[in-house]
């Protein structure tokens, strides 16, 4: 049996911001495979990175250690990263870990968009 | 005499199985009367557990056993109660604990939100090797829709 699962991820280009899109449960089965695909995304841009949430029905720390990886690498090439459109039982695992404040957190996509840090 | 589990399930440590378990664990805690919420919240306090099975007990190994014993304490203050066992490295277990939030870094949360979530959490070592870590969280009183026994 395939011991990864499946981590889908749309990724949306634009001049001043690139959208990804994260499809499915973020667990440890998903996290490597997510994480990889997002150090290919970060090293080959610099604009602003938005990561909307709508998809993921569930995250686990496993996920967060990995949007804390991006958030570490943001930081150091000076790139905006705003998290957007988190359910509630996802936005709950930043709430519990207490990473909610060091996120940059929009209710939706446009919000996201708008914001400027 | 020790009780018998309610429920018992033994799998690989293999993370592929998390989301059978976590889609089982959330119609069970359903069918015991606990609001979608804090079906959640013990969805992801047994999944961080079992996570840490996998990752620092059995180090990533996908051929180690690890068995989810799941029974319901009964009386004026009804209890779920979840144990997690594994035939892993036994840990010290003085070194199990949350980590300091304040530092923001990748991993070390798994402990810190078993223990906001669950009402009761202890770490034992098992008689031939191994971990048990038994998880408790309160249910509602005369909360349960069906038949499931009440050990205690």
């Amino acid at each position: 049996m395939d011991e990864q699962a499946p981590m889908t991820m749309a990724v949306d280009r634009h001049d001043d911001f690139t959208v990804l899109r994260p499809e499915g449960d973020i667990d440890l089965s998903s996290s490597p495979g997510l994480r990889a695909q997002l150090r290919d995304i970060t090293e080959s841009t610099q604009s602003k990175i938005i990561v909307d949430l709508k998809g993921v029905p569930y995250m686990d720390s496993s996920g967060v250690a990995t949007l804390v990886e991006l958030l570490q690498s943001c930081r150091r090439n000076e790139i905006e990263l705003v998290l957007c459109q988190l359910g509630e039982r996802v936005l709950s695992v930043f709430q519990i870990a207490r990473l909610d404040g060091v996120f940059t957190i929009a209710d939706t996509l446009d919000a996201a968009r708008e914001h400027e840090s | 005499m020790a009780m018998e589990p309610e429920l018992s399930i033994s799998f690989y440590s293999r993370p592929i199985y998390l989301g059978c378990i976590r889609q089982m664990l959330d119609a069970l805690c359903g069918r015991l009367g606990l609001p979608s919420k804090e079906a959640a919240r013990i969805c992801l306090a047994i999944d961080e557990a079992i996570c840490n099975v996998i990752r620092h007990g059995y180090e990533n190994d996908p051929d180690g056993r690890i068995e989810l014993e799941i029974s319901r304490i009964g009386g004026s203050e009804p209890q779920l109660q979840i144990d997690i066992l594994d035939r892993a490295k036994a840990v010290d277990l003085d070194t199990i604990r949350s980590r300091d939030l304040d530092e923001v870094r990748p991993g070390g949360l798994g402990v810190h939100i078993i223990k906001e979530i669950m009402s009761h959490v202890e770490y034992s070592h098992r008689d031939g090797g191994g971990m048990r870590l038994r998880l408790r969280h309160a249910l509602p009183a005369g909360g349960t829709k069906g038949s499931l026994k009440t050990n205690g």
